[in-house]
């Protein structure tokens, strides 16, 4: 019996030995074979890009080939720069927006890619994630952005006769309707893990008070206050929202926000466009969007467009010209098609009109010709100090919704907190 | 032993003892000094520098130290964070150990059936990922889809349902209260090995006298394990001020609504690794790690200098 036993853990052994060494071998010889790596967190979308993105380069460029080597998200930060500090790193490397970026390129990590002709395909705002504070470097081509709105059950307002509110005053006479007749949760949003809070509350709604760039950029160079009458209305508006959302909202973590509306339990659902495809996948009701509405009276509307995901030129890589042919390619509105069409609910920055064929998708992207795009008002320069404003941000507004602070109070503190390291808000 | 420790050392000429205690001792000091007293010199030289918008390392002295304590945004966390886990070891304290204590006198009871089902269904939790039991206590106390509500109306007492775990007032205590259902099994385990090793005869003289079994155990058996209790007591402590886990599985490092749990664990966190677009500062976060270290070795000071001294200890 001991002989046996003792025969097939030796079997075992040398089979696993062997199949080790033949992974090796092979690993060695991909890693020949591939000219350009490409280092990324969206380990998510590896079948995308080895089945769709780089077959369609490879038309056009069969002589160059590309490794899409992604990983985790927690660990790409840590890693990456591990490997470019040890030399290892791939050619292309996908780039974090604002100050995680900035400070490799800082470094010397990231070459500058103001001479790529693609740049010219991207707007300013999609590029200012990956410019240099003084807007003279850009090192990153835009890949992808999300884009804030609200989704909607159109079951549930045909039960309650609504349609999609166009000012802020028809977005609540709707939510009482659907309060009123009492089959639906009015509003999805809870404040147990805090950035919903800010991001799906404060950021998608507030652009439209703040007038997106105008005043977000106003912020930076010290121009306007948090606060200021855009920034209190924002968070006035927030403060009105407790009534509608979920019983218990106060613990209501995001994947219970997720459930609460893919379950069919919930009208309304303050969106990121990234939750598109858990819905598709999840929910078995049609769906449909509307922007964040702007107050009554005024004309312009503005949406939170946040640049998300970039790629840049590892200033190491050997590869560069070959590089710059495949970056050049991704600012092309081939790639843009089978990027936006690929990932619903991620958006190619780039000017190139492209047709999306997921109609939420599509609605959402289609906000883009009708209002202004502005990204996050925390995310450029002013996360960098102590108090950190992004924190301060969830914070506060979870604190207004749950209706435990008034919006006077959270833009003193949010504005008390800037002050104490940005100069220009001093 | 000893007997045979001095024997083996007197039997040896001076370089045969030496070797001797590098054969037995040096295991333990390289591996102690390499995984926990390194460390730990490393955090607190650490702290003690600071970094510029370069990236370089400038030695600052006790400057972060005094930066923690008393600028307004470093101060107002770092008390909060004191205070919060204060009230957490307050919790397990009242709680955790007399429940545990409790059980385990239960335990002991000579009539007892299926005792040791009891004893592993009650230590089941310790064993748990702190994860699992973050991820089930959301969910039982979810207000959209946990039982507790339900179980509540059940009682009778729906109304006194609220979502505890999102309110700033009772987002700490459910927390604590939590960790309490977990750890429990600890100090039941202790005491209970405690209680066993207590003579037999002591007990049968109480009860020959006369005494009910809830007398004999406060007035024999209780005085008999204190040791065994101040020894839970500051195993508590170091643990509740090093608790971090259970407050990040469920409430994230911001350690929300307002703060309400954050430890000093969750502070640490958030100061040495960032949060979201908060870059994450080692030096800071060696200084608060320091602080923390000092906390804890001033509570342990107190309790070896004042209460454990005068412990009254029985050999049987």
């Amino acid at each position: 019996m001991a002989g046996t036993w003792e025969n097939t853990k030796m079997k075992s052994m040398f089979y696993k030995a062997a199949l080790a060494a033949t992974a090796l071998v092979a690993t060695a010889v991909i890693a020949q074979a591939g000219n350009l790596k490409i280092e990324s967190w969206r380990n998510d979308d590896a079948d995308i890009w080895n089945s769709k993105i780089i077959p369609a380069f490879n038309k056009a460029h069969p002589d160059i080939k590309i490794e899409f080597a992604p990983t985790a998200p927690k660990e790409y930060n840590a890693a990456l720069n591990a490997r470019l500090a040890g030399g290892t790193a791939g050619d292309l490397i996908t780039c974090r927006p604002f100050d995680a970026s900035l400070e490799l390129f800082n470094k010397g990590n990231l070459a500058g890619l103001n001479d790529l002709k693609g740049m010219a395909n991207f707007s300013d705002v999609a590029k200012s994630a990956w410019t240099t504070d003084d807007g003279k470097t850009t090192f990153c081509l835009p890949m992808a952005s999300v884009i804030h709105g609200f989704i909607y059950n159109k079951d549930a307002l045909k039960k309650v006769g609504g349609t999609e509110p166009k000012t802020m005053e028809e977005f609540y006479t709707l939510l009482e309707k659907i309060k009123k007749d009492g089959t639906y949760v009015p509003l999805v949003l809870g404040t147990a893990d805090q950035w919903e809070s800010a991001t799906m509350g404060f950021q998608n709604i507030g652009p439209n008070y703040w007038k997106g760039e105008e005043g977000r950029n106003a912020l930076i160079k010290g121009t306007q206050k948090l606060t200021d009458a855009p920034y209190v209305a924002t968070f006035k508006e927030l403060a009105k929202w407790g009534p509608y959302l979920g019983t218990g909202y106060q613990a209501q973590t995001y994947p219970d926000s997720q459930n609460l509306f893919s379950l069919g339990k919930a009208a309304i659902y303050a969106a990121g466009s990234w939750d598109i495809s858990t819905f598709r996948s999840q929910g078995s009701f049609e769906m449909g969007a509307f922007k964040a509405p702007p107050p009554a009276g005024q004309s312009d509307c503005y949406i939170s467009d946040h640049t998300d995901i970039g790629i840049g030129l590892n200033a190491a890589s050997k590869n560069a010209a070959d590089a710059r042919v495949f970056l050049d390619w991704m600012s092309t509105s081939e790639f843009a098609e089978i990027f936006a069409n690929s990932l619903p609910g991620f958006f190619p920055l780039s000017n190139a009109k492209i047709t999306v064929k997921d109609d939420v998708a599509a609605t959402f992207l289609s906000w883009r010709g009708q209002c202004k795009s502005t990204i996050r008002n925390s995310y450029q320069i002013l996360s960098r100090g102590t108090p950190n404003l992004e924190n301060e941000l969830w914070n506060v507004s979870a604190q207004v919704i749950n209706g435990k602070m008034s919006p006077d109070d959270a833009t003193k503190q949010l504005q008390a907190g800037l002050a104490k390291w940005y100069a220009p808000q001093k | 032993m000893t007997e045979l420790t001095q024997y083996a050392l007197s039997s040896k000429s001076g370089f045969g003892r030496l070797a001797l205690l590098v054969f037995f001792l040096g295991p333990a000091v390289v591996i102690y000094a390499a995984f926990s007293v390194y460390p730990l010199i490393a955090t607190m030289a650490l702290a003690s520098f600071t970094t510029d918008q370069a990236g370089a390392y400038h030695f600052a002295g006790i400057d972060n130290f005094i930066l923690l304590l008393t600028d307004k945004d470093w101060r107002g966390p770092f008390w909060n964070a004191l205070g919060n886990n204060a009230l957490f070891f307050i919790i397990h304290m009242l709680v955790q150990n007399p429940i545990g204590i409790a059980i385990a006198g239960l335990l002991s009871l000579p009539a007892l059936k299926f005792r040791a089902t009891y004893r592993t269904l009650i230590f089941m939790p310790t064993m748990l990922s702190v994860v699992i039991i973050g991820f089930a206590w959301n969910l039982i106390l979810s207000p959209l889809w946990g039982v507790s509500e339900g179980f509540l109306k059940f009682l009778g007492l729906g109304s006194l349902f609220k979502p505890w775990l999102g309110l700033e007032g009772s987002a700490l205590i459910t927390i604590g209260l939590i960790s309490v259902w977990q750890f429990v099994g600890i100090p039941l385990m202790l005491i209970y090995a405690a209680l066993l090793n207590i003579p037999e005869e002591l007990v049968d003289a109480a009860r020959i006298d006369g005494l009910s079994h809830f007398r004999i155990f406060f007035h024999v058996k209780l005085p008999l394990i204190m040791p065994t209790i101040g020894l839970v007591s500051i195993l508590t402590f170091v643990g509740n001020f090093n608790a971090f886990d259970l407050v990040y599985a469920i409430k994230g490092a911001l350690a929300g609504p307002n703060f309400s749990t954050d430890l000093l664990g969750t502070f640490f966190y958030r100061t040495f690794f960032g949060n979201q677009l908060q870059l994450g500062s080692p030096t800071m976060g060696a200084t608060v790690a320091t602080a923390m270290f000092l906390i804890i070795l001033m509570g342990v000071c107190i309790y070896l200098f004042l209460i454990q001294r005068r412990l009254e200890r029985h050999s049987f």
